[in-house]
């Protein structure tokens, strides 16, 4: 390490409501992965956007390589040098590979010598990528390739990595790391955003921890252990849920060869999925993002209908029946989408309450709806679960990310399923209300129920999940106990690495 | 033969008109921006169009002017859509309304009026040709522009950068902010340049296809570009071969009612009609991929 | 600098003040336009605003205020449902006509028959005319996900052909001395709509207020209210939650279509009178504005229904008093869409003054 890349003094940016950031100093060295720590809503992103020139401080000062640095936009920020890989890939489906790493240039070459040059670099970092091929069509792990190799062909100082892990197996983090070692040792900083400590730990040289907006530390993470690393944090320590179900009896879900298209433009149809459930149970299904787990949770909610015979709740098979019938029989989901797909963003709790729960609640009369009913119920979602919220009159975007995912989760739960079916439960969500909706699963699965979890995070499918399997191209994998089941195992289930093969063109 | 020669000469008339307002808002869709205003951009061009003309006595300039005038009428929908963040299809309606009242206005005086005619734009050598010469080369000189006006654009999305920077924005407005583009003002511009086309358009029916001002003159083309649009599957040269499919059928319209042929005079009036709702049906199943971020609205919140 | 910033909640005071801001922007709008066109614009404003309701007229103006207001109510609460569910029949005015042809013929088969059957019968056949010209864009987009903004919006000019045809053949009056247009069913009892013209009563009237009422009944307390909104907000919560949206699109694009049938059916019998070419006024185009002025909401269509019809009575007041043209009104009524799309948007957002924080 020579010499500090970039510093930040003083960064401070609010919104209204909110200090997402107060007073923010650190350095950033030349050639140092540097990793930034913190839970959701510690001020990663803020902090992160500024320096890439989208949002403005409100005050405080940087340097890059001791010139004052204050980007007024993205490009001026690329110009300095500075490259960004997003976690919601900032990428256009329906344009090729080349088209797309094109607009994220200056100035770039002529297609026919920018395609050359993609391949050149995709070859020297072992990240291989066929410009022609149609974005929407590649794996969340090349589609990443895409952005990482966009930055690459800057030939940037400092390349900011946000959340890069949470779409990938562990196999293709194994060959991100050996590729961002590659360019440190080159010379370029990394600035790599983070929550997964032994990533860190592995990866970052130095790391900054973030908690509500403040910088609580800067350390060298090799030093710390996770548990330090997370109680810095999280700043309290958590308990870890606890699990007392004994799966027993017949299976609540059985799902035997379920396949169906996916009815977006680039999802992935579901192939002969099969799985059951019996009461008491918590399936995990892990794999990474798009792969199937929209599809699924579609199709066991009823919004996608499949041949007769292949979703049966309880021995009666529904798979001809809509969302309003299999609720009614009692089998619940709650979607990954928080805003749009599990609550209409600008109606209440209340009417969100009324979405999923007006008929199971008895809240209807000849489909006149109860409203006052309508309105205990969300109190009683809003209380169970505290929600964090003047009252169930309050539009549904206005919580936050958090808040609303426990009331989503809160209102499948309080209507008492017999089978529970939620992708990403804790997603978005902060290390607290995470434990504490896992913890209402477990109650739940305890009380009998059989739950269903897909999740991309494999920690929390460990935790919680009796039984593993991963969706990989719309299949899923055998189902192993997750007891004794081996990150290496989990990887390979989740389909290795995608993609290598183009490599060898 | 002769009458042939005809209808063939007078299908590029028909579709002049249709391809400037279909190119138009080709641009516009495929940045993201859906403008159901067509039909009254193109009516206000046809009235500015004719009313500078008539005034000033030189056509070329009442055209010029009338893209003008359905770039100013275009701006509010910008306006509204962009900065307000409006709905898009009920602001393109509002626009549609607005275009229609103002020009009925705008046109008071101008009933029965005959406007000066439009230099012809005949090709030396090429309008010697035997068939082909009348049909294509003896066109008048707005013809040959809406032509080129479809190649360049079709450079223009397929080759040029800008193109691709627009085709971003209509794809995902949130990466092509992310990376730094003027989602806005990009759309600003394309908004602008549909508005001048439909002028276009709208100036060639009230100057040169009919040629005289009468209220509400535009009789639906504009809806039809739309349809064009759809048809075309936001591809300026398929587009382009759509509204010259259209005039062709016009052209065989107007003939056989005007030679008097044993089909209702009204059934033959409302074919045009028929005929697009049967291109929207025959499309909507074959499916063909619409920017991805076709209406919806974009506000830079982080 | 000003920018605009997303509110947490849609603001509970613009929703109803938008309407009224862009009512009063539209009277400065347009009254500078009336100066432009050489008349005192507060003479004009007032004319248009004032005089059909309070001046020494208004005994003979007031009841054409409910003669107007009907149809535009009638057919907007219809288009309402569909544009809160994302529904986009603009081709109102068709159905109005078809719905209005439909009724006519009815009334025409039977001349002279006196029956009191007849007119439920043509009322019957006014909603079915209106519905199934609007089936074509349902059932076209059911099956095979055409659009139907321009399918609904071809079949007015469809329709309008349709009605040339018949105002000039099939029912054309055979004692009219061969003038253009139909028998005159205002003066066929059992045909017509009138309760008391002298007071500009008549079923349509009454089937407004009727269908206000009902229309505010199914979106604040009924399940398929519920779903249209939510099919509007959130398509994908609303599929989540069991919406078939086949059904909802047939729902309201039927309804619609009815509904403008209705409005059709019920100028034909009454103030219209006669099957003409033009007896169609595009009440169905401007109930569109009448939608949105009312915010989708019932009560709000009819207050803005209201508004609207003054501004066809007044406006020919203004037309016969200050020669003021017909095409100004068009443009005013124009101008109050788009002053409300642009002031709606405080609704959501909230101006802000200071620095850009976000580019």
């Amino acid at each position: 390490m020579t010499g500090t890349m970039l510093s930040i003094q003083g960064l401070t940016k609010a919104y209204p409501g909110v200090v997402a950031n107060d007073d923010i100093s650190f350095d950033i060295g030349a050639g140092e992965v540097h990793a930034l720590l913190g839970e959701n809503g510690a001020g990663k992103s803020t902090l992160v956007k500024m320096i890439y020139g989208l949002v403005k401080p409100d005050a405080g000062r940087m340097a890059m390589l001791a010139m004052p640095y204050a980007p007024a936009e993205p490009r001026a920020a690329r110009a300095a040098g500075v490259a960004m890989v997003f976690q919601h890939f900032s990428l256009f489906d329906a344009l090729t590979v080349a088209e797309n790493i094109a607009l994220g240039m200056e100035n770039p070459p002529a297609m026919r010598d920018l395609a050359g040059r993609i391949r050149t670099v995709s070859q020297t970092y072992g990240l291989p990528l066929d410009p022609a091929r149609v974005v929407g069509d590649l794996s969340a792990g090349e589609r990443q390739r895409v952005e990482i190799i966009r930055c690459l062909l800057q030939s940037p100082r400092l390349l900011i990595m946000d959340e890069p892990t949470s779409v990938l197996t562990p196999q293709e983090v194994a060959i991100l790391f050996q590729t961002l070692r590659k360019l440190r040792d080159e010379g370029v900083s990394i600035l790599y955003i983070s929550h997964k400590l032994e990533e860190i730990r592995t990866l970052c040289d130095t790391a900054t921890i973030l908690r509500g907006g403040r910088k609580v530390a800067t350390c060298t993470p090799a030093e710390k252990t996770a548990r330090e690393l997370a109680e810095m944090m999280v700043g309290a320590i958590l308990k870890v849920p606890e699990r007392h179900a004994a799966p027993s009896g017949d299976p609540l879900l059985a799902v035997t060869g379920l396949s169906v298209a996916s009815p977006a433009q680039f999802g992935t149809a579901l192939k002969d999925v099969s799985f059951a459930v019996r009461p008491g149970e918590v399936l995990g299904i892990g794999g990474v993002a798009g792969n199937g787990q929209d599809e699924l949770l579609a199709a066991l909610s009823g919004e996608l209908l499949s041949r007769s015979g292949s979703v049966a709740l309880a021995g009666r098979d529904v798979s001809r029946d809509g969302p309003v019938t299999r609720r009614a029989a009692g089998l619940l989901c709650a979607p990954e989408e928080r805003l749009g797909h599990a609550a209409a963003p600008d109606m209440t709790l209340t009417e969100n309450a009324a979405l999923t729960a007006a008929a199971r609640m008895g809240l209807l009369t000849r489909g006149f709806i109860n409203w006052s009913g309508a309105r205990g119920f969300a109190e009683q979602v809003i209380g169970a679960f505290d929600v964090r919220t003047p009252g169930p009159h309050v539009a549904a975007r206005a919580l936050s990310g958090g808040n609303l995912q426990k009331f989503v989760i809160g209102r499948e739960v309080l209507q008492g399923p017999r089978v529970l079916v939620v992708n990403q439960p804790t997603w978005g969500v902060d290390a607290a209300a995470a434990a504490a909706i896992r913890q209402a699963l477990l109650d739940l699965a305890a009380g009998g129920a059989a739950l269903v979890v897909i999740s991309q995070d494999l920690d929390e499918l460990m935790e919680i999940a009796d039984r593993f399997g991963a969706l990989n191209g719309g299949r899923l994998s055998p189902l192993r106990p997750t007891a004794g089941l081996s990150v290496d195992e989990i990887g390979l289930m989740m389909g290795g690495a995608h993609g290598m093969e183009v490599a060898n063109v | 033969m002769d009458m042939m020669i005809n209808i063939a000469a007078f299908l590029f008339v028909a579709a002049t008109p249709l391809t400037l307002a279909a190119i138009g808002e080709t641009v516009v869709e495929r940045a993201g921006v859906l403008n159901l205003g067509v039909e009254g951009m193109m009516i206000m061009g046809a009235i500015v169009g004719f009313m500078v003309a008539v005034s000033s006595g030189s056509p070329v300039l009442g055209l010029a002017m009338a893209a003008v005038g359905g770039l100013g009428l275009s701006l509010i929908f910008a306006f509204v859509t962009q900065i307000a963040l409006a709905n898009q299809v009920a602001s393109g309606l509002a626009l549609t309304l607005f275009g229609l009242g103002l020009s009925a206005l705008l046109g008071q005086g101008y009933q029965g009026v005959k406007p000066p005619t439009f230099p012809q734009g005949d090709i030396p050598v090429l309008r010697d040709i035997p068939v082909l010469g009348p049909i294509l080369f003896q066109q008048d000189p707005v013809v040959y522009l809406a032509f080129a006006i479809t190649i360049a654009v079709f450079v223009f999305l397929r080759y040029t950068r800008a193109g691709l920077v627009l085709r971003a924005v209509g794809e995902n407005h949130d990466a092509a902010h992310a990376l730094g583009y003027k989602v806005v003002r990009i759309r600003f511009a394309a908004i602008a340049f549909g508005g001048a086309c439909a002028g276009l358009g709208g100036a060639y029916i009230s100057l040169i296809r009919v040629p005289q001002w009468t209220e509400g003159m535009t009789a639906g083309i504009g809806w039809i570009a739309l349809a064009l649009v759809v048809f075309g599957a936001w591809r300026p040269l398929l587009v382009a071969v759509g509204a010259c499919l259209f005039g062709g059928i016009e052209a065989v319209q107007l003939n056989m009612q005007a030679a008097g042929v044993a089909i209702p005079v009204s059934l033959l009036a409302m074919s045009p009609y028929l005929i697009t709702i049967l291109v929207l049906v025959i499309m909507s199943a074959v499916r063909t991929g619409a920017p991805a971020a076709l209406g919806r609205p974009f506000h830079a919140s982080s | 600098m000003l920018r605009l910033e997303k509110r947490r909640e849609p603001s509970q005071v613009w929703t109803w003040a938008a309407p009224l801001v862009a009512v009063l922007a539209t009277m400065i709008a347009g009254g500078a336009v009336f100066a432009l066109l050489g008349k005192d614009p507060f003479v004009a404003i007032r004319t248009i605003f004032w005089d059909p309701l309070f001046s020494e007229f208004a005994f003979y103006y007031r009841p054409q205020l409910l003669i107007k207001g009907a149809p535009l109510v009638l057919i907007a609460i219809g288009l309402s449902l569909g544009f809160r569910a994302g529904i986009w029949n603009i081709g109102a005015e068709g159905q109005y006509i078809m719905g209005a042809l439909a009724g006519a013929a009815v009334a025409l088969a039977f001349y002279p028959l006196a029956a009191w059957w007849l007119f439920p019968a043509m009322v019957l056949a006014g909603a079915l005319g209106g519905l199934a010209w609007a089936m074509i864009p349902g059932v076209l987009k059911i099956t095979l996900g055409t659009n139907e903004i321009l399918v609904s919006l071809m079949l007015v000019y469809v329709a309008e052909k349709i009605l040339a045809a018949m105002a000039l053949g099939l029912m054309k009056n055979p004692e009219g001395f061969g003038f253009p247009g139909s028998r005159n069913l205002q003066q066929y009892p059992s045909a017509t709509s009138w309760i008391d013209p002298a007071a500009g009563l008549h079923w349509g009237v009454a089937a407004a207020f009727i269908v206000v009422i009902a229309a505010y009944v199914l979106l604040s307390r009924h399940i398929l209210g519920f779903h249209i909104r939510l099919a509007g907000q959130a398509p994908r919560a609303a599929r989540f939650a069991g919406v078939n949206t086949a059904r909802l699109v047939l729902f309201c694009l039927g309804t619609s279509g009815a509904l403008a049938g209705l409005a059709g059916l019920f100028e034909v019998a009454g103030p219209s009178g006669v099957v003409s070419i033009d007896f169609n006024a595009g009440y169905g185009f401007t109930a569109i504005i009448v939608a949105f002025l009312g915010r989708l909401h019932p009560v709000g269509i009819l207050l803005a229904g209201g508004l609207m019809a003054l501004t066809y009575v007044g406006g020919d007041m203004a037309q016969g008093n200050l020669q003021l043209p017909k095409a100004a009104i068009q443009l005013f009524q124009g101008m109050m869409l788009f002053f409300l799309l642009a002031v709606d948007v405080f609704t959501n957002f909230r101006l802000r003054f200071g620095i850009k924080g976000a580019v």
